[in-house]
């Protein structure tokens, strides 16, 4: 099988659009090979996830580009960055650390993009619409994009999306076209109750599920006895991307393309059938918390970072409350929501309660957490995936609710009574 | 000793060798591998613990985050990197991380995709020849 390219395509690929878009393009035709694409398809919009300083190679990455004049050819926003520019030295940031991150977002922003900032790009003004061809980095952002609002990107790594952005093509491969987007494994939720289904921390927990089991395949839930809000399926995408390589998934009834099973299928039979009940969803559950006892030092929120209904609902349940004195409390979320939340009243009630707030970058990525604060608690999945392995912290999963309480008890509770046999 | 030969396909190819480190369970780089010292630190993956700088890595594709990519990049600058890179189904990851590192660094590694039933035949320890062809000699 080989790769066609288009007129405008080999100009690119010859340096006639200039040599930054040579580069771009040059590795986008070796990647189109490598996947077995046979064509180059046009975008109308990418999300580009490298802007994270990790190391030094990234940042040459994005140097080199910038160097060479990238622009991006379609509107582009930006990841979390490496470092919160504004806050970053009430944390244990070493100063070296915060100039490399901060050079990676000069040069990401020197090529044209929306400084975003931010992993929940979809809850931006630059939410994509059904249909639409984009070329998306970011797990989270991926599975949203693809899932809740029925876009079409594959799941592309860091440094690929850029290629993207700044060609405005993509490989015409995967979750691009439609017969690759057809569900593969059903899961049916059996005996999960409604109250449940409504709470905040099912979805977390679900996701963590589904990750595991689905693996690289494309799964389809059945049985929800409630319509999630946005941030309900951001908790599951963000999980399933966590514990799997979920970049699609299907819910019956509420995602745009599963009407039905059999439109979610595509008129095809599932390879397998899974029956999801409560014993399952337990056992998820506890796979997410990783202390095992009620020692807590911190909490926090925010991944993927939190929209407005998130601050609004945290305002609600902190009002009148102050967290415990020797426990910290972190939202992190982009300037533009914390921005708007402020404005919309949000942000007093949760300052007041002794929380603070870190925008733009993630407590994942960027080297925050001083030694003495070991014990985590979050309502992140994702949060509760990766921190013992990126932070080497422990760290325990429940509802927004119980980190709430948690915080003004000083010690770790969960309220066990929705998930009780 | 003449040893177990499997041919695999080269998603890219290149000349490697080392020991084997194999896991059937797919892996993040992202708050999976320690690109400082080769460590892998996904402390629910098996193969947590064990260092896989200049070995060949042998796992079925890359799960969860889109920054794979970007932290075996800075592996491959550090030194720190696998030899090789043994999956079983063509993993755009990866590869990428290859092609990145031969533009900049021009250190492209090998990358071999392999059908199930021979990924199977590698065992931790085993001292496997990754050839330009995409065939592995395994001893």
């Amino acid at each position: 099988m080989t790769l066609n390219l288009s007129v405008k395509d080999q100009e690119m690929l010859k340096g006639a659009h200039g040599p930054a878009t040579k580069m771009a393009m040059s590795i986008l035709v070796r990647m189109a090979e490598v996947s077995g694409a046979k064509e180059l398809l046009d975008i109308s919009g990418a999300h580009i996830d490298s802007t994270v300083y990790i190391g030094d190679a990234g940042l040459e990455y994005a140097e080199r580009l910038a160097s060479l004049g990238a622009k991006v050819a379609v509107p582009t926003t930006l990841n979390v960055s490496g470092v919160d520019e504004h806050h970053w030295k009430e944390w244990a940031v070493p100063p070296l650390w915060a100039k490399q991150a901060h050079r990676q977002m000069v040069a990401y922003q020197s090529m044209g993009t929306i400084p975003t900032w931010t992993c929940a790009p979809y809850q931006t003004e630059m939410r994509p619409s059904f249909g639409q061809q984009i070329a998306w980095g970011e797990s989270n952002a991926i599975v949203f994009a693809n899932s809740v609002i029925g876009a079409r990107t594959e799941r592309y790594p860091d440094m690929f999306d850029v290629c993207c952005a700044i060609t405005g093509r993509a490989p015409a491969i995967g979750l691009h076209l439609t017969e690759n987007r057809a569900g593969k494994i059903l899961l049916k939720l059996e005996g999960v109750s409604a109250e449940l289904q409504a709470s905040d921390d099912f979805y977390p927990v679900l996701g963590h599920y589904l990750g595991k089991i689905s693996l690289d395949r494309i799964p389809v839930i059945e049985g929800m006895s409630i319509v999630p809000d946005d941030d309900q399926l951001k908790a599951l995408g963000a999980a399933a991307a966590s514990s799997g390589a979920v970049a699609l998934f299907h819910m019956v009834g509420v995602t745009p393309e599963a009407p039905t099973v059999e439109a979610a299928f595509q008129g095809n039979s599932p390879e397998e059938t899974i029956i999801v009940d409560m014993e399952i969803l337990r056992q998820a559950r506890r796979e997410l918390t990783h202390a095992d006892d009620a020692r807590l030092d911190m909490v926090v929120l925010g991944s993927p970072h939190f929209s407005l209904a998130e601050y609004k609902t945290l305002a609600k349940l902190v009002e009148g409350k102050k967290k415990h004195k020797d426990v910290k409390f972190l939202v992190t979320s982009s300037r533009a929501m914390t921005q708007l939340a402020q404005q919309a009243g949000f942000l007093e009630a949760v300052q007041a309660f002794g929380a603070q707030i870190t925008v733009d970058t993630c407590i994942l990525t960027t080297p925050m957490l001083p030694k003495e604060i070991r014990f985590l608690m979050t309502n992140s999945a994702k949060f509760a995936y990766y921190a013992p392995g990126l932070l080497d912290k422990r760290i325990a999963f429940s509802s927004l609710a119980d980190c709430v309480t948690s915080a003004v008890k000083g010690e770790i509770v969960r309220d066990e009574t929705l998930w009780k046999g | 000793m003449e040893g177990l030969i499997l041919i695999g396909k080269p998603v890219i190819s290149g000349k490697a060798s080392g020991i084997a480190l194999v896991s059937r369970e797919p892996l993040s780089f992202w708050g999976g591998y320690d690109w400082k010292s080769g460590e892998i630190t996904d402390r629910r993956h098996p193969l947590s613990g064990e260092n896989a700088k200049g070995k060949v890595l042998v796992v079925p594709f890359t799960r969860g985050s889109s920054t794979t990519t970007a932290v075996l990049l800075e592996a491959i600058r550090e030194g720190t990197a696998p030899a090789a890179i043994v999956t079983t189904a063509t993993d755009f990851f990866f590869a990428l991380a290859s092609v990145v590192a031969g533009e900049l660094y021009e250190k492209s590694f090998p990358l071999i995709a392999l059908s199930e039933s021979d990924f199977g035949m590698i065992k931790t320890g085993d001292q496997v020849e990754v050839m330009e062809d995409g065939k592995l000699i395994v001893n």
